[in-house]
């Protein structure tokens, strides 16, 4: 992920991702995806070059970018940490461990620390509620999670 | 002979440490220069004792459970790779309870098999579904599915051989197969367990899907939350094609079929099936309404079936074995086996199939074996987010579809989450007007304005401002968004709110805790 990119590189780089996978049937969200994984968020600049070779309007692709919660305008921290709000993990603590991760890192979901070490993301699910609480820390999962656990990650992403 | 351990790749097992205990297995495996390979299997369902790892031996499997990297070299101490006994040992993995007591269908490979080995898949019954379709005229698979009784495993339990029988006798240049892996209900995980644990069993139900209806493209639309599902689906995919399972000719036949993997981009109303086309489609995730119905106009307006991934993965086995095999197990209208998701406050939490029937108590008590932490059960959510929470005194009711709606619940994607006595209900119920908000597509305005007064009325509930009034403004909102919306998540939010106000009715007429003056 580079975080320095002059507008020339993203059209460029736009272009070549939007050329590859144009024939793909409904190719707007896989162009987005590696839009994302290729800048770590999908840049402002990116979406015109999207809406002229793929025929729609801006506004249309903006509107999709928008929905999905999964598009970020703009980088991540270094880590990102998503934790699990849904039912099954509520049933095990898991709000009492949001708000302990919360303060130790002196954040509120949606929000990355000043040192730009994490942002953290609350998730409706990972899938591992017979594992509750569940996380997922840069695409890695935990699972049974406890205070000590949680403070593990956060020192890792801290270190 | 070279002794096989299996230690589990599924993303559960992967969360308890199964990846450093593989990688500690195989590091003791080699410095002690033990006869021994490690396959990475998917999981037998049995989560509280992962990483559960099992070695094969003459008499079957001996499994060891939950076994931490530190536990290794104890175990090969003891004699792991002859199946030597051990603190962890816990005997043959076919007699462990809780898996001898089920009935496999679905499931009868996951945590068996390599998932990603196709000779292995064979060797287990694997493509006898679909070599048997190939021999079949389309509306013979068909009428196989219908007869079966098979219903969608994705929450509405709509008969699976009358949609697909609408596809077939829809005329179209363009069919497709959709797979509905949008798994976003809190307390399910069944299609992720096959599709890391199993693969090939989806790409087959596919592909009879496909020849039964005349489509020859598979679009499989998993959740970005699933990266470990995405990766195996895309391999398994990839081994299928080049094995001739997919591509010009399915096994040899005149039918062709491909299959294609798309990620979502964390939508919840994305595993409503309208929603999901047009995610496709590359627009909004915003629900259709009906009709058209998606058999008639589906993706990119062509007729398309879209399916739960078990309700697909089921298909194959009732190919195999006929439908009557299948159809003889169940319970009144809801006919084979469902794979029920048993987590959140619970002992034995895991995935448990068996036939329709389990009382909502057997499944909780005896099955689950009550709460993780010890304390009384006070409601069991079933059905995810927009299911209804049951109390102890509904516990008699049978695992149906019939049978919960008759008590105002749905057992949906067969998931069921335990709180003991220290859950709040109305924070639940918040809860769940809360998600809605997060989630809500925005089309329908009882559901995407609603959600977020129905947060309100539950805070001024929680704060004790005129909360008969307010009780009853929540009970007429639900109804709003219960008959105004058009999808479940409008739909069925007021399932868990109402619930909670009906079943725990104490929980909402709190006493606010007095704050201390300024």
């Amino acid at each position: 992920m580079n975080l320095h990119l002059s507008s020339r590189d993203i059209d460029v780089r736009t272009l070549d991702i939007v050329s590859e996978m144009k024939s793909l049937e409904g190719p707007l969200l896989p162009i987005l995806h590696e839009i994302q994984a290729e800048f770590g968020y999908v840049p402002q600049e990116a979406l015109p070059i999207i809406a002229r070779e793929l025929n729609l309007s801006r506004a249309e692709v903006h509107g999709v970018v928008t929905f999905y919660h999964d598009y970020r305008d703009h980088p991540a921290g270094r880590h990102v940490l998503k934790l699990c709000r849904a039912e099954a993990c509520q049933s095990m603590g898991g709000d009492q461990l949001a708000e302990r991760v919360k303060s130790l890192l002196g954040i509120d979901f949606h929000q990355t620390t000043l040192d730009g070490a994490v942002t953290l993301e609350p998730v409706y699910c990972l899938g591992l509620c017979s594992a509750a609480p569940a996380a997922m820390l840069d695409g890695e999962v935990h699972g049974r999670l406890d205070a000590d656990a949680v403070d593990g990650l956060v020192a890792e992403v801290r270190a | 002979m070279t002794v096989r351990i299996f230690v589990p790749k599924d993303a559960a097992a992967l969360a308890l440490g199964a990846e450093r205990v593989a990688k500690t297995l195989a590091g003791e495996i080699e410095a002690r220069g033990i006869d021994a390979t490690i396959v990475r299997n998917g999981s037998r369902g049995l989560h509280w004792l992962e990483p559960m790892i099992e070695v094969e031996m003459p008499q079957g499997r001996i499994a060891y459970g939950p076994v931490k990297a530190s536990d290794v070299a104890s175990l090969l101490d003891a004699g792991l790779a002859t199946g030597g006994n051990h603190p962890l040992c816990l005997g043959k993995t076919e007699e462990l309870p809780f898996l001898k007591s089920q009935t496999r269908l679905t499931f009868a490979r996951c945590g068996i098999v390599d998932p990603l080995s196709l000779s292995d898949y064979r060797a287990h019954d694997g493509l006898k579904g679909l070599e048997r379709a190939v021999t079949l005229a389309p509306a013979d698979i068909v009428a196989h599915v219908t007869e079966s009784g098979l219903r969608g495993r994705g929450g509405a339990g709509f008969p699976t051989g009358i949609k697909w029988k609408t596809v077939l006798d829809t005329p179209g240049a363009r069919k497709y197969i959709v797979c509905n892996a949008d798994e976003g209900d809190s307390g399910t995980f069944a299609d992720r367990m096959i599709m890391e644990g199993d693969p090939f069993v989806l790409i087959e139900g596919m592909a009879i899907a496909g020849i039964a209806t005349g489509a020859t493209k598979g679009f499989v639309y998993i959740r970005s939350e699933y990266p470990h599902a995405i990766a195996t689906m895309t391999q398994a995919v990839e081994i299928a094609h080049r094995t001739g399972v997919l591509g010009a000719s399915v096994l040899g036949s005149a039918h062709a079929f491909d299959i294609e993997i798309r990620t979502g981009a964390g939508a919840y109303v994305c595993g409503e099936e309208t929603a999901l086309l047009n995610s496709l489609e590359g627009k909004r995730g915003i629900v259709r309404a009906k009709p058209p119905l998606p058999a008639h106009k589906g993706l990119f307006d062509c007729p398309t079936v879209i399916n739960n991934v078990i309700s697909l993965a089921s298909v194959p086995i009732i190919l195999d074995k006929g439908p009557i095999y299948y159809k003889d197990f169940g319970m009144g209208r809801s006919r084979g086996t469902i794979p029920i998701q048993i987590a959140g406050n619970v002992r034995h939490r895991g995935l448990y199939e068996a036939a329709f029937g389990l009382t909502l108590g057997e499944i909780v008590d005896d099955i689950g074996g009550g709460t993780a932490s010890g304390r009384p059960v006070k409601a069991v959510q079933v059905g995810g987010p927009l299911g209804a929470y049951f109390p102890r005194a509904l516990f008699d009711t049978p695992f149906d579809y019939e049978a919960f709606a008759a008590k105002d619940g749905l057992i949906g994607h067969a998931g069921i989450v335990v709180f003991d006595d220290t859950a709040d209900m109305l924070k639940q119920a918040r809860f769940a007007m809360e998600f809605c908000a997060v989630e809500s597509c925005g089309k329908c305005t009882p559901c995407r304005i609603g959600s977020t007064r129905g947060v309100e009325v539950a805070d001024k509930i929680a704060q004790g401002i005129e909360q008969e009034k307010n009780r009853e403004l929540l009970t007429d909102l639900c109804n709003t968004m219960k008959f105004g919306s058009l999808c479940a998540l409008g739909g069925f939010t007021p399932y868990p709110v109402i619930s909670a106000m009906t079943h725990f009715p104490d929980d909402f007429s709190p006493v606010p805790m007095v704050e201390a003056a300024e």
